[in-house]
């Protein structure tokens, strides 16, 4: 059970988040110039890192905030929050 | 009846006598007993049966690594006696045994037990299948009985929040937290006995010049002054997890879930026995376990002991079995010799000793009345003894320790594994690996220092212990030599299984099933492994532990559960206007978390019958329906109608204020995902209505794209659903009822018409009013705050009479239902899956009609959502015989496949007899073929027509 920082309320328990998966996934700012394939790796192409990957969480029975958060999926350490705007941060592996 | 009750001593209470059934004979006991303690007092022997063979078992442990004595206490099964605090009138019985434990009929599979090696059953019971077989093995090796009819008592659970957790209050433990605690810090000290002091309650010493009781008596007083030091006796630690959070379970009904900065595990250690022949005769127990009895509680486990060990710290056992002026026949140590302070003690009482020397197998049935000791010459000879005492060293007890992230070292000195490196619990103590008493409590102090305080630790020494001698099979038939006592595994079955090639002891472990009982292989485990280390020719590290997973110790899942259960279990919605309901009679169903009304028959009138004449009135004169949780959400601010354009498949933001849009949401993905009606409060304000399963989804959906993708808009979304009540008038005198309610508005169809809103008053509380219909009637919706909605339901009813117009029917969701299909209506998730885009249920021209971006459309250009062949909405007719006509049915195709399914049926009132609505091959170009239906082998003929069954030109509308 991780103990997640949200940048809003601080530590709180996973209890209170909802993951919404990989971040960074950029939509295609054009979408009908996107081709089926660029479309698809819009939709299904995830990274699903073994080690620090970046998700997007949302502390759904707290603030009600998306933040981003940069997570070692091999110890579940959470390497960095930052906002949804922000760019992907420096992380050690 | 060989154990009996001291004259003196022990921590029970002898004013306090508890009478206590076991195996259907009454005993007595104290209180401060266990069931155990006080089986063993009163001299029961023979308290179970094996899980396998059925053999006589008797008490072997103290502690929760018990592995016999597994006992049903009324509804709760599976209890070890070592943890059943004794109580008045306690009833209970051995769980593995019929009629009792002393006459079992299913022993007589002990005595076809050559046939019943590990693997057995996964050999044997293979044809027909498995499946065919589980259920009567399952009855024959059973543990406990589940009673579903029986409540157990509510469990809870709670929070806790600490800056440093204990787990055990032996010496080290208490010396960690009196130091941790020392400068105010919060502390909590778990213990999962009823009293503070470990090792303290068996072998007392001196500790700061004075006897441990005293100290112990001083600590605990110290450590409950303190405002922010918390005790939890009676509590398990059962799991590390993720992060730092530690479970504990408190007297089986509270779980704690426990979030401590820093944890410190001085969870001591678990005896471990030696195997030799026939050593699960009752009688036979781990010397610790022997010793425990005697001290704690003044239950002798016999008259005459031989003691097995191959290290010091027995001998204790030896000692406190002549102090008490019992007759010990020898000690039979395996070591070369002898000669620390603990053995010169035994001598110096008169205690024979004998070493180099093994037990290789135990004499008598019921109990043992005897051993056979080898010597290192080869010679043997047998002693006579009603107890022996058994020990092969101590296991540090280290699975939280794993779980939380350590690893496990193999110690050659102490033929233990140790604490290596890694994770985020502190192990202090005999946990360690450490002995002797100074040592455990400096070892606890530092421990606690390093996080907090400093002061002096308490002082104590510690009796110097030889070296131990690593042995794990001493001897005689290996198929008669247990390893796992709980799941009947002996060292044969070690030996069949890395013959087999079960050579990983995770493989060993499902094969064999060892460790999987009650006890989890507490005192079994690291003998386990070193065997299968001999046999494979491999070191306890090449072999490694099983995974240690949580719970640690068995935890009921009542305390699991909590509160969650019956109406607390998922808690629903009512309606503002409940009683209202109640009533009419209305009988309630769950719909998307809501009770809501199904329908509101009549005295004697059936629930089919009473959704007829609810949709029939409707038709015919006006029902009135509580849609108050229909989702409602308030978005708003400069960009709020490119925000909705970007949302649904119609553009809303060239929606005229006052106007209502009926439009589908899709997912990315280009799914329908929901629909509603969306208002146009004002220029920078709509009101965006959704189903009612889909309130809570659409506004987070809402939320998600706003602030992780289009950060640009300023809109606000406010979820407002239960801030509304809504009641809708429907039907041709719909209007009628409304004007005799009275109202400010003008609710002529020239004024207002269909698919406009207007704010004002009904029966004088202000109210919205909107003409928006799924009935296919002409419809008032009148939403007014949440709190007023039973005075507006009141209000429409009364105002019939006074007008001279007969009542509006309520009518509930059935009806509804019934009176949407015969308009072909929409129902997502019901006419629409998780394959259904828009262009499939009728939307195809809405959606070419946008040329700009919304979420799902890219996707619906894909070659799947174009491609022929795809299933879309039609009605269906049936001819003739219309029992397979019902929601879920299949169309039969050509080949024998399915040509589509029926995703909405019912009996229409308008029609005279049953209508589908259909999701269809091609459907749509296939109107007026007949097809065929087939329900659960009932097949019915039927007619492809459009999905429209009821005014088809919408007049009833107006």
């Amino acid at each position: 059970m991780l103990l997640i920082p949200c940048p809003w309320c601080g530590l709180r328990d996973e209890a209170e988040f909802h993951c919404g998966g990989e971040s960074h996934v950029v939509r295609p700012p054009d979408p009908d110039a996107a081709d089926d394939a660029a479309w698809a790796a819009y939709l299904f192409d995830r990274d699903n890192a073994k080690g620090v990957g970046f998700e997007r969480w949302l502390h759904r029975h707290g603030c009600g905030r998306w933040f981003n958060v940069a997570r070692d999926t091999v110890t579940h350490e959470i390497r960095a929050v930052y906002g949804m705007t922000d760019p992907r941060p420096e992380t050690a592996s | 009846m060989t154990g009996f009750r001291l004259a003196a001593g022990g921590r029970i209470d002898r004013a306090r006598p508890i009478a206590f059934r076991y195996d259907g004979s009454w005993h007595q006991g104290f209180a401060g007993d266990t069931l155990a303690s006080a089986l063993l007092a009163a001299g029961v022997d023979t308290v179970g049966r094996s899980f396998k063979y059925h053999r006589p078992r008797g008490i072997f442990a103290a502690g929760p690594e018990e592995p016999n004595a597994i006992v049903q206490v009324g509804p709760r099964p599976d209890l070890k006696a070592t943890q059943v605090p004794l109580a008045e009138g306690l009833e209970a019985t051995p769980v593995n045994c019929w009629p009792t434990a002393r006459f079992d009929v299913g022993a007589a599979i002990g005595l076809a037990k050559r046939f019943l090696p590990a693997g057995f059953y996964y050999k044997t019971f293979k044809w027909p299948d498995w499946n065919w077989w589980e259920p009567l093995i399952r009855r024959a090796a059973g543990l406990g009985r589940v009673d579903p009819a029986a409540t157990a008592p509510a469990g809870q659970r709670r929070h806790l929040h600490c800056e440093v957790l204990v787990i055990g209050a032996g010496p080290a433990g208490i010396a960690a937290a009196l130091a941790a605690g020392a400068d105010g810090r919060r502390v909590v000290l778990v213990e999962q006995d009823p009293l503070l002091g470990g090792s303290l309650l068996v072998d007392p010493g001196e500790i700061d010049g004075m006897p441990s009781d005293l100290w112990l008596r001083q600590a605990e007083a110290a450590l409950a002054a303190r405002p922010r030091t918390r005790i939890l006796r009676r509590t398990t630690a059962f799991g590390c997890y993720d992060h730092g959070l530690v479970a504990a379970v408190e007297r089986e009904c509270i779980v704690w879930k426990i979030r401590a900065a820093r944890v410190v595990l001085a969870s001591g250690t678990v005896e471990r026995p030696i195997a030799f022949q026939d050593d699960d005769r009752p009688g036979i127990m781990l010397a610790g376990a022997v010793r425990a009895y005697l001290g704690r509680w003044a239950a002798a486990a016999g008259r005459q002991l031989v003691l097995f060990t191959n290290n010091d710290d027995a001998y204790r056992t030896a000692l406190a079995w002549a102090e008490a002026g019992l007759a010990v026949t020898a000690v039979v140590d395996a070591r070369r010799s002898a000669d620390g302070m603990l053995p010169e003690a035994a001598r110096a009482a008169g205690i024979a000793v004998t070493t180099n020397a093994v037990v290789e197998r135990a004499h008598g049935r019921s109990r043992v009345a005897g051993v056979t000791i080898r010597d290192g010459a080869g010679g043997t000879r047998r002693l006579a003894c009603d107890t022996l005492a058994v020990s092969g060293g101590r296991d540090p007890a280290l699975a939280l320790f794993v779980q939380a992230g350590g690893a496990l070292a193999w110690h050659d000195g102490l033929a233990a594994f140790v604490p290596g490196d890694g994770g985020y619990v502190a192990p202090t103590g005999a946990a360690t690996g450490l002995s002797g008493l100074g040592s455990a409590l400096a070892h606890g102090h530092a421990v606690g220092a390093t996080i907090a305080g400093d002061g002096a630790p308490p002082q104590a020494l510690d009796t110097p212990e030889g070296t131990i001698l690593a042995m794990w099979h001493a001897g005689g038939d290996p198929a008669r030599s247990w390893v796992d006592r709980a799941s009947d595994v002996t060292v044969a079955d070690v030996g069949l299984a890395a013959r087999e090639g079960y050579v990983s002891v995770e493989h060993y472990k499902r094969y064999t099933t060892g460790g999987m009982s009650p006890d989890q292989g507490k005192s079994s485990a690291v003998l386990a492994l070193s065997l299968l280390g001999r046999e494979t020719k491999r070191t306890p590290t090449e072999v490694g532990t099983t995974r240690f997973r949580p719970p640690w110790d068995p935890v009921p899942i009542a305390a699991l559960i909590g509160a969650d259960r019956g109406p607390l279990l998922r808690p629903v919605l009512h309606l503002p206007a409940d009683d209202r309901h109640r009533a009419r009679g209305a009988l309630f169903e769950e719909y998307g978390g809501w009770m809501r009304p199904a329908c509101y028959p009549a005295p004697g009138e059936s629930r089919e019958d009473a959704i007829r004449r609810e949709a029939a009135v409707v038709r015919a004169h006006a029902g009135i329906f509580d849609a108050s949780p229909l989702g409602k959400i308030d978005v708003r601010g400069p960009d709020a109608g490119r925000f909705l354009d970007r949302m649904y498949i119609h553009r809303l933001s060239t929606l005229k204020p006052g106007r209502l849009r009926y439009s589908l949401a899709t997912g990315e993905n280009g799914i329908v995902v929901d629909d509603g009606v969306v208002a146009r409060l004002g220029a920078d304000r709509f009101l965006v209505g959704t189903t009612s399963g889909g309130a809570q989804r659409m506004a987070e959906s809402f939320e998600e794209w706003l602030q992780c993708e289009w950060t640009d808009l300023d809109v606000f979304v406010t979820p407002v659903t239960q801030q509304w009540g809504v009641v809708n008038l429907a039907g041709p005198r719909a209007r009628d009822l409304l004007a005799a309610a009275g109202s400010d508005i003008a609710l002529d169809g020239t004024a207002f018409p269909h698919m406009s809103f207007r704010d004002g008053q009904v029966a004088g509380i202000p109210a919205r009013l909107a003409r928006v219909s799924f009935t296919g009637e002409c419809s008032f919706e009148v939403s007014v705050p949440a709190r007023r909605t039973a005075e507006l339901w009141d209000a429409l009813i009364a105002a019939a009479a006074r007008a001279g117009i007969p009542e509006p029917s309520p009518f509930g969701v059935e009806a509804l239902m019934t009176l949407r299909i015969e308009k072909g209506y929409l129902h997502v998730g019901a006419d629409t899956d998780g394959t259904t885009y828009p262009a499939d249920c009728g939307f195809a021209d809405a959606v070419a009609r946008r040329s700009d971006d919304f979420v799902g459309r890219r996707s619906m250009r894909r070659e799947d959502a174009l491609r022929a062949g795809r299933h879309q909405l039609v009605g269906l007719l049936p001819v003739g015989d219309d029992a397979a006509l019902v929601s879920g049915a299949h169309l039969v195709a050509t080949d024998g496949g399915s040509d589509g399914h029926v995703s909405s049926a019912c009996w229409s009132p308008a029609v005279g007899g049953r209508i589908a609505l259909a999701m269809v091959r091609d459907g749509r170009a296939r109107l007026d073929e007949a097809v065929t239906v087939e329900n659960l082998g009932r097949w019915t003929r039927a007619r492809i027509v459009r999905p429209v069954f009821v005014d088809p030109e919408g007049a009833r509308l107006a």
